[in-house]
């Protein structure tokens, strides 16, 4: 993992302190709270229902047992005894007060942790592959160019003050798993044919209001030229970019409005009068950065381990957890395990204080210290040793985190929605569970295969529904709770936008409905096809049928 | 007459303002520096200029672009950046690409909705003088500008960055 040096540590002192000031200017009255918003805002901390949120950055999703340790530390000592990780690898404390913000960023300083550029029109924590380092598809290992990113974006004197927010994904595998195309850029990792490395870049994906698929608009950037390009599209975009309506702000509107190819050109056009030497990080620095992701000290162990087959043999509920929440590792004797914050009558991504030390308990122990955060909300220990994972299986199982869901239906996505959000029209958490009851059988699950559900409490889609293969969309019908559904998004490599089924139903026919069109699936799907494939296959229609023809 | 800041060598002070601000409707006065709009300037800067005896400004809105300039900068001596509201930040990029782009040397001076808070950014992007819209005084400009330790990235100033610190 990368390691803060004294500079990384006293920047983060500096921005503490910074705040602790301000917090003090507002507890005294001497600013008001308009004046006090975009200060907060920019610290992570949101004024939501019931009490202030603490959005905390987790640079590319990564943590370490200290920083875990330290997360629970804060859920006890400052919130109700949890967090909740969001679909942009961060967590959220969901009850913090006002006066206690200062001392919690302390705190998260102590352990190089901060809320910077968490909220705010400025570039967000850039999110990455939760599998970095440990899968063998990738072919470079993108948290470098991550931690690039979060050095050059932090308090970025030019691009501070954006239309609207900025995020960014960077994976280098083949299957996607941080939502590339619908972020505001995506950098999509190659290998050229020359054996060089480049980016592939997409710009202008988005959900919200008006969801994106973002059109690709530089098919391979050398990688050494990429803060360069990042400037020049920053650029083009703070120039261009409105400012006159909210909703129509992010760098996905100027694209379409542009069209791809004119915005292309036109970063390009800035690009060429950028001076390179000035703006590109310099080869040692990078280097510095690489090797502080040097390879993990990986022990040489035999491809099978017997003690993992046996296991595997005699318990069928760790044979069950090892086919849905283990995957292979690039490694041999290793694997890739997939923690679920994805229980039945759980908050989906919401995880415990004890939880989040067992976890760190076990990435000490287990995993060389690392921990990821996915983008679906849940928890990666990236590099166990095989012969450790019925070990691993039974503390998880233990504090309820072996719930062998991963990718299934009950895999939720969920944003907070109307439990805790400001902005939302209707509840997202009950539906989730409500679906999770539905499906609680893990047999049928499994039979039902992949199957991404996503749901977002208001148009603002956190809850990333666009992107869903059953995707739910909270809205407000004269005061009462409705909820519309789509099918056929997908956020991964092959990203695209789901189709309105039908008119919205009631909170109480949410669940029926999720089962009536995994029914009309199961019924038609062909061989091997996930329910994307078979409704990608057949369309809208069988699906539609199976939930409106009664209600005819 | 608003009162301005001016940043020299890191350190705030206030400064008298030797120019006015001219509005399109009003006259331009006999004598004295001035800071006119860009479409005044294009229409009547030259004849200013050439009588030499007076020094010409030119605010430049958050929706025109500096480049129109380019030509005339060894003329001009404020370029006066306009933050219709401070969350608009296309005035950052118009500082720097007058200071990197274009080797621009007169005053670059943040007029309109110019808060303390935002000092570091605008002095990074290469922001020498400040017309304050909240009342603040040097003491709290310099302090605030100078309050980052570190900076990571390369921007209009001469700081040195995170990774020419880590290198030497």
């Amino acid at each position: 993992m990368y390691q803060y040096d004294v500079i990384d540590r006293e920047f983060l002192i500096d921005r503490s302190s910074e705040f602790r000031g301000q917090v003090g200017r507002r507890l005294a009255g001497e600013i008001t709270e308009d004046q006090f918003k975009p200060l907060r805002l920019m610290n992570g901390l949101y004024l939501q229902l019931h009490a202030y949120m603490l959005r905390i950055a987790i640079p590319y999703g990564s943590l370490n047992p200290t920083q875990t340790r330290r997360l629970a530390e804060i859920a006890r000592d400052y919130d109700k005894g949890y967090g909740h990780f969001t679909t942009r690898q961060n967590i959220q404390f969901n009850w913090i007060k006002l006066k206690d913000a200062p001392d919690i960023l302390d705190k998260l300083a102590e352990v190089d942790l901060h809320a910077i550029q968490t909220s705010g029109n400025c570039i967000r924590n850039t999110t990455s592959d939760p599998y970095a380092g440990a899968t063998a598809e990738e072919i470079d290992d993108p948290r470098v160019w991550s931690e690039v990113i979060r050095q050059w974006s932090t308090l970025h004197p030019e691009f501070s003050f954006l239309p609207r927010k900025f995020k960014i994904a960077i994976t280098a595998s083949a299957k996607d798993r941080t939502a590339a195309k619908v972020h505001d850029i995506g950098l999509l990792l190659r290998q050229g044919r020359d054996g060089t490395h480049g980016f592939e870049v997409i710009v202008g994906g988005g959900q919200g209001r008006t969801p994106y698929v973002g059109p690709s608009i530089k098919q391979f950037l050398p990688t050494d030229r990429l803060l360069s390009y990042l400037e020049a599209v920053l650029r083009v975009y703070n120039r261009h970019g409105r400012r006159d309506n909210i909703y129509k702000a992010r760098i996905k509107i100027l694209v379409a409005a542009l069209g791809a190819e004119e915005f292309a050109r036109q970063v390009e056009e800035e690009w060429s009068k950028i001076d390179a030497a000035r703006a590109d990080l310099p080869a040692a620095e990078l280097a510095r950065i690489r090797a502080s992701f040097a390879k993990t000290p990986f022990e040489t162990l035999p491809a099978r381990s017997e003690a993992f087959e046996l296991a595997k043999a005699h318990d069928s509920a760790f044979a069950r957890f090892v086919r849905n929440n283990v995957r292979a590792h690039k490694q041999p004797g290793y694997a890739i395990v997939e923690v679920s914050l994805k229980a039945p009558e759980q908050t989906p991504g919401d995880a415990s204080a004890d939880q989040l030390e067992l976890v760190a308990d076990l990435a000490e122990r287990y995993s060389f210290s690392d921990l990821r955060v996915t983008h679906a909300q849940n928890l990666v220990l990236p590099h166990v040793k095989q012969d450790d994972l019925p070990t691993v299986f039974a503390a998880l199982q233990a504090a309820g985190l072996a719930t062998p869901n991963i990718d299934l239906i009950s895999d939720i996505i969920a944003c907070p929605g109307l439990d805790y959000c400001a902005l939302a029209n209707a509840r997202a958490i009950p539906i989730a569970q409500d679906i999770a009851r539905q499906f609680a059988d893990p047999d049928r699950a499994e039979e039902v295969g992949e199957l991404k559900i996503k749901i977002s409490g208001c148009i603002n889609a956190c809850g990333h529904h666009h992107v869903a293969h059953i995707g739910i969309l909270g809205v407000d019908k004269k005061g009462e709770e409705f909820y519309q559904l789509s099918l056929g998004g997908s956020g991964a490599e092959d990203a695209s936008i789901g189709k309105i089924l039908g008119p919205a139903l009631p909170a109480d026919k949410v669940a029926t409905a999720v089962d009536q069109l995994v029914g009309a699936y199961l019924n038609v799907r062909a061989d091997g096809e996930r329910f994307l494939d078979t409704y990608r296959r057949v369309g809208l229609e069988p699906f539609k049928e199976a939930v409106y023809a009664q209600a005819d | 007459m608003p009162k301005l800041i001016e940043l020299a060598d890191g350190e705030a002070r206030w400064a008298d303002d030797a120019f006015v601000h001219v509005a399109d409707e009003d006259a331009i006065p006999d004598a004295g520096d001035v800071i006119l709009s860009l479409a005044r300037f294009e229409a009547e800067g030259d004849a200013l200029l050439s009588s030499n005896s007076r020094r010409v400004g030119v605010r430049i809105e958050s929706d025109q672009e500096v480049e129109v300039l380019a030509y005339d900068l060894p003329r001009i001596a404020v370029v006066a950046l306009a933050f219709p509201k401070y969350r608009d930040g296309r005035a950052y990029t118009s500082a720097r690409l007058l200071r990197e782009r274009f080797g621009y040397q007169g005053q670059v001076r943040a007029v309109g909705d110019v808060l303390q808070e935002q000092a570091g950014f605008m002095v990074r992007c290469g922001f020498d003088a400040f017309e304050p819209a909240d009342g603040a005084t040097p003491e709290a400009w310099t302090k605030a500008a100078r309050r980052f330790r570190h900076v990571y990235q390369r921007a209009a100033d001469d700081r040195v960055v995170a990774f020419e610190e880590r290198a030497s």
